[in-house]
């Protein structure tokens, strides 16, 4: 007699290698590259794809990128990177909860940093911060993003011929959030999104926490208060697990439920033959054997070739041992991740009152 | 890909620009109609934009707010409210259109050019030279407090601000070679400064439409200088005549030709079968968007003080209104409360009529009423006349609003010659016939302040 198997998470990172010196590559501009990546990446049922960012980065911005594919796919979750130093709260909260509208609920969100001097030289307004200041603000929009999405409760449209009313207002709210270097009214422009709260994700690398940068302990303490995944990377499974535990840990101890956090290893991944793919296949079967982690983020050196090597040469390979669905059981990004639809701070705070 | 009958312009005739405006935030819908759906979801929007390329229009347009109305402190809860934001659900939109212009507004106040400029050639981009942007200036404290930004500018301030935002993003999208290489910028301004590489090639379109709404003579100049389009409430025949001849009148101050910026004002439309039949449906609309609880609160917006003990259906406050007011916030500011008074006043006792009537009467015109082809003879005349180049059309439905226009008054306007069969080219800047802008980065065109 066999448990049923814990479900394997697996996500692909859709950004193309780093070229110094090379020329821009015209994919990089072109929305069919993306959305033939994307329906490949649904045809392997992955849970979602990312896209990262900055502002100094060759490339389009990722969230519009990702706007762009969602009307292509159905199922796929759509994480981009977007940055919270240079740009307002306000508007971090308002264009990812806008990606989960019209993608139905599935968007997330990797939460970025800027700390090179090119990216504030192009605002001209601040200087580079140290990464553990940075890191400590971007928690704090995090934190307001959340708070705007739930400024709307879900019922709060009402329509109400009889009064006139198109909303109930009680069911709106200012955040009034005060954070260390900015400030928020509220309410959002944009009502609740379809999943509540779109996912936010945090990346974080597997050292172990205290022996590291400050930098390093306060990602880990964003992760572990804001995030609904954690990418981990590591080297190796023994790794991957320890920050997986000690991520756990962390969130218990800002009241989360640590089931609540689904931490997946990052893994840069050089697919070339249908070998690599295979042999990709055993590499997640021993790790996740071993407990190393949740599911996978899977980096390939090229996308355009390595996307389709993992879904046509690594997915059924998993599929046939048992280890990944065939096919998706839910809409949202959150049910691809077993993840509950939160429930409205605000609403929760009426009712309690 | 010749048109199906002799080329418009071959007869002479101006060609009609026309828009949709998606009715998101506003107190015009009448949500309250069972065909309304919702203001938000990406299915209404698909089928808006849809039919406006299914109606060969040039683009399809978003408004903007960033803050909720308020209204005696608190949220203003009778108008349609709540949208997404504009530049990722016209991302979205790109992939379920092929040629239609992508229009979003977006406030210069409270946004980095860099950045925003990066997102509108990352639009620009992704739908293959269908972006543009609204430039809009609205700035006061209210909205201020949603931004690290803070504060707000004086009306001279916000537009030297926006005048330079928009000369840093053209800076920036005219900072790649022919060569397909980024050069560097480096903008020192009284604004902003920028410097570094832009991380995206020139856009399809040379760059992004722009389009200008705000009516100050400070807006108008600034529209004179630097926009491709302006959106516009001066619809009339003779108040879009005047507005029509005082920004083309500024043009050649910048070296511009009149045909370099379209002027297009937002009309509302209702049809008939019958002039009689479209005259009373557009009343039985007035009636629905100015409920009991909306004229109230009409009037509330100019008396300043809290009127919820009157009667809507019987007669105007006879107290005079408070000046200093702070009862509604988020909405342009009425310059002379009692005067606006007095004249309501004045036109219930002529007329006899209750409170919700006069607001009925003096507010939200109704553009063109008719039958179709009344319609579009009326449309055709205002463009042939110089009191517009076009119009951004408001549909009181959300989505469907704009069906009947494109099946019953689009055929007219092909058969009378003004309006294209097919489209011809694939931008925006195409659409409205604009030239694309020359390429600079070979120039010394930095430092422009
Ligand atoms: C037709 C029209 C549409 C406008 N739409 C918007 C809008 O969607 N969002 C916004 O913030 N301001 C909007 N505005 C406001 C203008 O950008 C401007 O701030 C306002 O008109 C005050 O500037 P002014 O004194 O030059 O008229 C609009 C103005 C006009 C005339």
């Amino acid at each position: 007699m066999s448990l049923p198997p814990r479900p394997l998470h697996l996500a692909v990172a859709l950004d193309a290698p780093s070229r110094p010196g090379a020329d821009h590559d015209a994919a990089d501009h072109d929305a069919a590259h993306f959305v033939a990546l994307a329906r490949l990446a649904e045809r392997g049922t992955l849970d979602f794809i990312t896209l990262g960012d900055s502002f100094a980065r060759p490339g389009l911005d990722a969230l519009a990128v990702l706007a762009r594919v969602a009307p292509t796919t159905q199922h796929l979750g759509l994480v981009p990177t977007v940055t919270t130093t240079h740009t307002e709260p306000f508007h971090v909260s308002t264009a990812v909860a806008t990606l989960d509208w019209v993608s139905r609920g599935r968007a997330g969100w990797t939460v970025g940093v800027s700390t090179t001097e090119a990216d504030a030289a192009l605002f001209g307004r601040r200087s580079a911060a140290p990464p553990a200041e940075v890191w400590r603000e971007a928690g704090e929009v995090a934190d307001v993003a959340a708070r705007l999405w739930d400024s709307w409760e879900d019922d709060a449209e009402i329509r109400d011929r009889a009064t006139g009313r198109f909303i109930d207002r009680d069911k709106l709210h200012h955040v009034d959030f005060t954070g260390g270097s900015f400030t928020v009214r509220g309410p959002s422009i944009v009502p609740r999104p379809p999943q509540g709260r779109p996912v936010i994700v945090v990346e974080v690398t597997g050292t172990a926490a205290d022996a590291a940068a400050p930098a390093d302990r306060v990602l880990h303490e964003v992760a572990a208060a804001h995030a609904d995944v954690a990418l981990v990377r590591a080297e190796d499974p023994q790794t991957a697990g320890a920050a997986r535990a000690e991520l756990r840990e962390r969130a218990r101890a800002h009241g989360r439920d640590p089931g609540s956090l689904v931490v997946l290893a990052s893994l840069p991944v050089e697919l070339d033959s249908s070998a690599d793919a295979v042999g990709l296949a055993d590499l997640i079967r021993d790790w996740h054997a071993d407990g190393a982690a949740d599911g996978f983020h899977l980096r390939p050196a090229d996308p355009a070739r390595g996307v389709g090597l993992l879904v046509d040469g690594t997915v059924p390979v998993l599929r046939h041992r048992g280890l990944l669905r065939r096919g998706y059981a839910g809409a949202t990004l959150r049910e691809h991740l077993g993840l509950p639809r939160p429930a409205n701070r605000y609403a929760l705070a009426r009712e309690a009152s | 890909m010749s048109p199906a009958r002799p080329g418009p312009e071959a007869r002479g005739r101006k060609q009609i620009h026309l828009a949709a405006h998606f009715p998101g935030v506003n107190n015009t819908t009448v949500w309250a109609d069972p065909r309304s759906e919702s203001q938000i979801a990406f299915s209404s929007f698909e089928h808006l934009a849809r039919t406006a390329e299914r109606g060969l229009f040039d683009f399809f347009f978003l408004a903007e707010g960033l803050r909720l109305r308020e209204h005696k402190g608190r949220v203003h809860d009778l108008d349609v409210v709540g949208r997404p934001e504009s530049v990722t659900l016209l991302n979205a939109l790109a992939a379920v259109t092929d040629r239609l212009g992508l229009a979003a507004t977006v406030n210069a106040t409270f946004n980095e050019p860099y950045e925003l400029a990066r997102r509108l050639a990352s639009l620009d981009h992704l739908s293959g030279g269908r972006a543009a942007w609204n430039v809009v200036t609205t700035s006061d404290a209210f909205t201020g407090e949603n931004f690290r930004r803070g504060g707000y500018l004086d009306r001279a301030d916000r537009y030297t601000r926006a005048a330079e935002f928009v000369a840093t993003a053209r800076e920036l999208w005219d900072s790649w070679t022919d060569g397909g290489r980024p050069r560097p910028v480096d903008h020192h301004g009284e604004h902003f400064t920028v410097r570094g590489e832009f991380t995206v090639p020139r856009s399809p379109q040379g760059h992004p439409v722009v389009i200008q709404a705000g009516d100050s003579p400070e807006g108008r100049e600034f529209a004179a200088s630097a926009a491709d389009v302006i959106f516009t409430r001066h619809s009339g025949p003779e108040a879009g005549r005047a507005f029509f001849a005082d920004v083309k009148g500024r043009l050649a101050a910048y070296g511009r030709r009149p045909a370099d910026l379209k002027i297009m004002p937002g009309v509302t439309f209702v049809l008939g079968d019958t002039a009689a039949e479209a005259q009373e449906q557009a009343a039985e609309i007035r009636r629905r968007q100015v409920s009991p609880q909306n004229a109230l609160l009409a009037a509330e917006q100019i008396w300043g003080v809290d009127l919820s003990s009157y009667d809507p259906d019987g007669p105007l406050p006879d107290i005079d209104p408070d000046p200093g007011s702070e009862l509604a916030q988020g909405r342009v500011r009425i310059a002379d409360p009692k005067a606006v008074a007095d004249s309501w006043r004045a036109l219930s006792r002529a007329k006899g009529l209750s409170l919700r009537e006069t607001v009925i009467e003096t507010t939200g015109r109704q553009s063109f009423i008719g039958t179709p082809e009344a319609v579009a003879a009326e449309m055709d005349a205002h463009v042939q006349t110089g009191a517009a180049d076009g119009f951004i059309l408001v549909p009181h439905l959300t989505p469907g609003g704009l069906d009947a226009f494109v099946d019953r008054v689009v055929p007219l306007l092909q058969e009378r010659g003004v309006h294209r069969t097919e489209y011809s080219g694939t931008t925006l800047r195409a659409h409205l016939g604009l030239p694309e802008p020359a390429p600079r980065a070979g120039e010394r065109n930095r430092n422009v302040h």
